[in-house]
């Protein structure tokens, strides 16, 4: 029983894993290019990405699940995405407005000297961002991105609120069948993901301890 | 015609005017101390030097080529701009070293990068000759050229790490090559500063306050670093709080007050017979806090 019950739910998870792992791959870089929307010199670019920003932060994501799955069928009569799909792009948008923010705390703690440096030494704007700001930024912000990427681990259970198979809803399906001990069992694969991420976080910056900003 | 010719800059900053038409001269191997009081534009010179800040009005030429006119518009370019800085070196307050790269790397990181972008033009040239040469000499032609494009990119690589092996013995850091800039002292990191500013074999050498950032034990061996450079026939321009530096070091001084150029001439001029009341008040405001070396 005890078996049957870890391969169900092992199975659930995998599913938060995969929403897990394909959130970060697309939330990462367009976090950074909504980050220099919202710093744009271009004040209606500005002004539009930093509302937007603010509605995806000022709204439940649970919302925005149910906005994009059942939103386009409503509004327009479209079929509706793949569930997992549509979790995905609630996902994507909403960590991507969360990161950029942190993207923006730590390119703008980089002192201007830093760009200037590069200036004088004749390096284009891209070789500046690249060869020297980039790494700097990344050491300033792994402790508050490790926070926002722990917190979407346990983010990926609201994918049940659309019927996504993942490993609260398995769980749940054993307890509809009067089965408790799965429901609580879930926190085990939780903790575990997040005590290697932790781990890893810990790694990235002490590997980053070698130098100082 | 000077080596350097700088006419009539002029900068506002929103109603501030900080440069009030400012215009001098340099020849080659001099130096060209400016003193002054804070907020009175000598950074803003600088910084308009090195392209920086663009001034609202006046000209720039090294060299008998005019690098700025403020009355074309259209050479703002970013890469023209580019071009042009290298003529400069700038040497800055707060050294502005790259904390994530060694000694070494931080004066051989831009070498390289501009070397890589020679490296590629190179073979972009390469490939259009390739392409233009008849068919059965391209395979002798294409192994040629891989010769001697692998010959280039040694060579650049050995120029540059050479040039930073000496640069370094000339700043007394050589033992210091793999250290990071944390690791040293405010001193240490400004000389470090100045060899990657030579890196690159500006003409014109610029020093932003060299000084003012360093604890007053330090700002001794950051001078006599300059100082050695004088030697060696780099003109140089040097912001500075240090009046006993600028007398000594320098061919040329000239005071600025309020966006003005108040005094200029040599050290004698300047310091021992000073002709504006505002020079006189400054030096001697300087001498009462005890600005010197």
């Amino acid at each position: 029983m005890f078996w049957e019950v870890f391969v169900a739910l092992s199975e659930g998870f995998l599913v938060s894993c995969e929403l897990f792992v394909l959130t970060l791959l697309f939330a990462l870089p367009l976090g950074l290019v909504v980050a220099f929307g919202s710093m744009s010199k271009f004040k209606p670019l500005r002004a539009v990405v930093r509302t937007f920003v603010w509605i995806i932060r000022g709204t439940p994501l649970m919302l925005q699940v149910i906005v994009i799955f059942y939103g386009p069928g409503l509004f327009f009569g479209w079929r509706a995405l793949e569930r997992l799909i549509a979790v995905l792009i609630a996902f994507v948008i909403n960590y991507a407005c969360y990161f950029s923010e942190i993207y923006r705390g730590g390119i703008e703690s980089i002192s201007k000297g830093q760009y200037e440096a590069g200036q004088v030494l004749g390096m284009t704007k891209a070789q500046i961002f690249f060869r020297v700001i980039l790494l700097q930024v990344v050491k300033r912000i792994v402790p508050p991105m490790s926070n926002e990427i722990i917190t979407l681990v346990k983010d990926t259970s609201l994918a049940r609120i659309i019927s996504v198979v993942e490993v609260l809803f398995v769980a749940e399906t054993y307890l509809l069948k009067g089965i408790i001990w799965p429901l609580f069992f879930t926190a085990v694969f939780y903790l575990a993901f997040v005590g290697v991420l932790t781990v890893l976080f810990h790694f990235i910056e002490k590997k980053l301890n070698y130098f100082r900003v | 015609m000077a080596f350097l010719e700088v006419k009539n800059y002029r900068k506002k900053f929103g109603d501030n005017e900080v440069l009030k038409g400012v215009s001098f001269s340099l020849e080659k191997g001099e130096v060209l101390a400016v003193i002054g009081s804070s907020g009175g534009g000598k950074t803003t010179l600088l910084r308009c030097l090195n392209f920086l800040e663009t001034p609202d009005e006046g000209t720039l030429v090294l060299g008998g080529e005019t690098l700025f006119d403020a009355s074309e518009k259209a050479e703002r370019a970013e890469s023209a701009i580019r071009q042009k800085r290298l003529h400069f070196g700038l040497v800055f307050q707060q050294f502005n070293l790259f904390p994530q790269y060694t000694v070494f790397k931080n004066i051989t990181l831009a070498g390289m990068l501009l070397a890589k972008a020679e490296y590629r033009q190179k073979k972009r040239d390469f490939a259009a000759v390739l392409a233009a040469a008849p068919k059965e000499e391209r395979k002798k032609l294409k192994a040629q050229q891989k010769e001697i494009l692998a010959e280039i990119r040694a060579n650049q690589k050995r120029h540059i790490e050479e040039k930073a092996e000496s640069l370094l013995a000339r700043v007394g850091l050589s033992e210091k090559r793999g250290a990071y800039p944390f690791e040293l002292s405010g001193g240490q990191q400004q000389r470090v500063a100045i060899a990657r500013a030579l890196a690159l074999n500006p003409d014109i050498l610029c020093f932003d306050e060299p000084t003012s950032a360093l604890d007053p034990e330090l700002t001794g061996e950051v001078l006599k670093v300059i100082r050695g450079l004088k030697s060696s026939e780099s003109t140089m321009i040097v912001v500075t709080h240090e009046m006993a530096f600028a007398r000594s070091v320098a061919d040329k001084v000239i005071f600025i007050a309020d966006g003005e150029i108040a005094e200029e001439g040599t050290p004698e001029e300047v310091f021992a017979s000073p002709k504006n009341e505002k020079t006189r008040a400054f030096l001697q405001r300087s001498l009462a806090a005890g600005g010197e070396e």
